[in-house]
């Protein structure tokens, strides 16, 4: 926002500069302490580890990733066709409104175990329906919110202008509840990640980050677990970069996004 | 949506010969219900606007000045009484397009560029790519912001968003405009600006106006006829004809004028009629 | 949502039940007409299977409920057991909420005193919540095992609590830095005229502004704290609490798939309780939520 020299300086050289010490102090805490890799390793090894088992590392984030685009796509879809139906119908609305309220209070993951048994064990199904629940609640709630927020001005002039329901959805309603959309988005593309790789301790297929980080850990190599962590961070970063990219994308027109 | 001037680009002003009638209201009541018991808004209001009148409507907050135009303009309807423009209920004349609308706020669409906010009504009612640009093309000259069709509302000043928004109000070269204090956000300079260009389109287009205000100077400068209301419940208290000239022959000079301060002098004694006096009232 | 006559909130509630019910019936309807070994379209299983060991019917569900966790004749029913298990997850997961929320709060105060700490800690603040750190549990287990500071011992649940704090401390301190940032400049302008420092600046206005943000913040930093304690003790195999109740239940599965689903409902009931506190806290600070805002 702030366009002067300085601004844009502290707003990327601040971030930096600590993320730099803090390693550097990481580092420097185990070289010295001489900790022992369980307690936790060095940056150096983390990264010795990471560089070494790239491509291994790259097909764990693949499959824990797989799962959680999936699991976005599907919790996106139904979170926005369901926010559309229950700003229409008041009867859906309010006959959901417990149920939301009740899965955005719980530890959806928590679901797991019974989804392997309802999709099976040795498919990816059950993490996909994980991300895909985990996902809904924050989209359907932003998008509903969204929906039903429109300037009372706004309304009138619809009015004024004897403005189909379609018209007035179109042109007033869809836009202005887009930046609510993006919130929820936003929200739910790191939780995918999540969701989808918790959801591998519980059960399921022998791949992805979550069984590789456990595996790793079992077998005493702590460095490689970390290296797995580190992945699972790049995945997630990934989501949510892209997820940015769309919103600038489609927010281009509205002030303030 | 399925108007009978669909086709055509641009609404032709309703032919206005000297007896037309743009707006009748006859005994219209407006009772609010509210948990604590119901609030009278408006009581057995009679007024009439002559095709191509302007008249403004002035008295304090609370007066049911805002709701009268919100009546007239079919976004609430009487609890008692009609009301008819052009001879017709209102709900009729808004679903035929009869009239433009400003309000206080510009009420722009944030995400739409000015000249896409200018074109809304059009594209609501069908008008073709092409007659919309046009037609949005000599609004913007009108009000003159011509350099500015490709900015978002966001980047313009109060004072140009409301231009625009009186642009909007235009598109259709309706042949009554309904404006809701549609300055009183502005600075005083901008705001007696607007008010002299008013004038000028008033004169262009020979649209009625009903104009809501709490602005004395600005009820006498720009009506024939200013409505003074009083409050609790709202009332019609006096109406006052302006004789100041046609709309095309007033200019800033007239500000300066003795009969104008007469005017005012008289608005503001109709005013001070109304107990409390002056309370909400803005005497500039 | 929005009803402000009573009649329109008993309606929301009735619809509200509704809702509940009709979940109900979907379920015991697919049972009913899918069939039992769901479907399957290129080799992914895209509805689920419809025997009773994947979906128990629900009255089978109750049933159990109210039967003895297992067939030892010291066995308490096992809703007991799934509400000490819940009262268990819960007080690490409210442990883990209070260091969390305690923990925002001062980063949300640091960012706001000074621009270059908000500059450089915020962006690690938003990567934080894309570390995995439950799948760090493991190895924060290990940290536990080793630590220990004179007659300090640390225990295996303080490793849950602290996972779930992790999760906690991100809504608040991104919440409680955006409501601190939320009076308007005109308040701001009227506490320089009065020429108040910083500090009191906070106390008056920053803080009592910035309550609209907390709650919505607060709460789901409660779902959150339930999430990483009930997953925490999950990986970590810390006996006790839902978590762990989870995945042994779910492990009996094809014998006694009525009972996997206890503990299910015990954590949806923990998720509702903690947001109940939540609601409570609300309340004491009524007069401060003029807006409400999330």
């Amino acid at each position: 926002m702030t366009a002067t020299w300085s601004g844009r300086l502290r707003l990327i050289l601040a971030p930096v500069l600590l993320g730099v010490v803090l390693i550097a102090f990481w580092q420097w805490m185990v070289v010295h302490f001489d900790l022992a890799p369980y307690v936790v390793p060095s940056p150096s090894a983390i990264w010795a580890q990471f560089t070494e088992n790239l491509s291994r590392i790259a097909t764990a984030s693949g499959a824990t990733a797989t799962n959680a685009w999936w699991g976005l796509v599907i919790g996106v879809v139904l979170a926005v066709g369901w926010a559309a139906l229950a700003s229409s119908l008041r009867v859906i609305r309010e006959a959901s409104a417990p149920v939301v309220t009740a899965a955005s209070v719980i530890p959806i993951v928590a679901l797991a175990p019974v989804l392997y048994a309802m999709f099976g064990q040795s498919v990816q199904t059950a993490r996909v329906m994980v991300a895909a629940l985990a996902v809904f609640v924050p989209v359907y709630i932003n998008t509903l919110r969204g929906l039903q927020t429109v300037a009372p001005i706004h309304r009138d002039l619809m009015r004024v202008y004897a403005a189909s329901g379609w018209q007035a959805t179109r042109t007033v309603t869809l836009p202005g509840a887009l930046p609510f959309f993006f919130t929820g988005l936003g929200i739910a593309s790191s939780l995918s990640v999540i969701s989808a790789l918790v959801a591998e301790y519980f059960g399921g297929p022998v791949d992805g980050l979550g069984h590789a980080i456990t595996s790793a850990v079992s077998s005493s190599r702590y460095a490689l677990a970390w290296a797995y962590v580190l992945g699972a961070v790049v995945t997630g970063v990934v989501f949510y970069a892209a997820t940015i990219i769309v919103e600038r994308i489609g927010l281009r027109n509205h002030p303030e996004a | 949506m399925s108007t009978p001037n669909e086709s055509t680009p641009v609404p032709a002003p309703t032919s206005t010969s000297g007896a037309a009638i743009a707006v009748e209201v006859t005994g219209v009541g407006r009772v609010f219900g509210g948990r604590s018991g119901a609030v009278t808004a408006l009581d057995n209001v009679d007024l009439t606007v002559a095709a191509g009148e302007f008249v403004s409507l002035i008295g304090p907050s609370g007066c049911g000045k805002s709701t009268l135009m919100r009546l007239i303009a079919d976004l609430d309807q009487p609890t008692s009484g009609t009301v008819t423009v052009f001879g017709k209920p209102a709900s009729v004349a808004r679903e035929n397009h009869d009239y433009g609308i400003a309000f206080q706020q510009a009420g722009l669409l944030p995400w739409r560029t000015v000249q896409a906010n200018i074109e809304l009504p059009l594209e609501l009612h069908g008008t073709g790519r092409a007659g919309r640009a046009e037609r949005a093309r000599e609004l913007l000259a009108l009000v003159g912001l011509s350099d500015f069709g490709g900015h978002l509302p966001s980047q313009l000043s109060g004072g140009m968003q409301q231009r625009v928004a009186i642009a909007r109000s235009l598109a259709e070269s309706p042949s009554l405009l309904l404006m809701d204090e549609p300055f009183g956000a502005l600075d005083e300079m901008t705001r007696e600006r607007l008010q002299t260009e008013l004038l000028r389109i008033r004169a262009e287009t020979g649209a009625a106006v009903v104009f809501v205000t709490h602005s004395i100077p600005e009820a006498v400068y720009l009506s024939d006829r200013v409505v003074v209301m009083s409050p609790r419940p709202g009332r019609v208290q006096q109406i006052l004809t302006i004789g100041l000239g046609a709309a095309g022959d007033r200019g800033e000079g007239i500000r300066e004028d003795v009969q104008f301060f007469d005017q005012v002098g008289a608005v503001r004694e109709a005013l001070h009629g109304i107990a409390p006096a002056g309370r909400g009232m803005d005497l500039r | 949502m929005t009803s402000r006559r009573p009649s329109g909130r008993t309606r929301a509630i009735l619809t509200g039940v509704l809702g509940i019910v009709a979940l109900m019936a979907v379920w015991e309807l697919y049972k009913w007409l899918a069939p039992d070994g769901g479907v399957t379209v290129g080799g992914a299983t895209v509805l689920p299977r419809a025997s009773d060991t994947a979906m128990p019917h629900l009255w089978e569900m109750a049933e159990r409920a109210g039967q003895p966790v297992n067939r030892s004749s010291s066995a308490v029913p096992l809703w007991r057991a799934v509400l000490e298990a819940g009262a268990f997850s819960f007080r690490v997961a409210a442990i883990g909420w209070l260091v969390g929320v305690v923990v925002g709060f001062l980063l949300a105060i640091v960012m706001q005193r000074f621009r270059t700490a908000r500059s450089a800690v915020l962006p690690w603040v938003v990567l934080s919540q894309t570390v995995p750190l439950i799948a760090l549990a493991p190895l924060v287990k290990g940290w536990g095992n080793k630590l220990e500071f004179g007659s300090f011992q640390w225990e295996p649940w303080m490793s849950v609590a602290v996972i779930a704090s992790y999760l906690a401390f991100f809504p608040v301190a991104v919440g409680v830095l955006r409501g601190l940032g939320s009076p308007e400049a005109v308040h701001l302008d009227l506490m320089r005229s009065f020429g108040i420092g910083w500090w009191r600046t906070l106390w008056r206005l920053r803080l009592p502004a910035s309550v609209p943000y907390l709650l919505p913040a607060l709460r789901l930093a409660a779902a959150n704290a339930v999430v990483g304690a009930v997953v925490a003790e999950v990986s970590t195999g810390l006996k006790g609490g839902l978590g762990r109740m989870i995945i042994e239940f779910s492990q009996a599965g094809s014998s006694d798939p009525a009972k996997a689903w206890a503990p299910i409902f015990g954590a949806v009931l923990v998720g509702l309780v903690a947001a109940g506190v939540v609601a409570l806290i609300g309340l004491t600070l009524r007069r401060y939520r003029y807006a409400e805002v999330s």
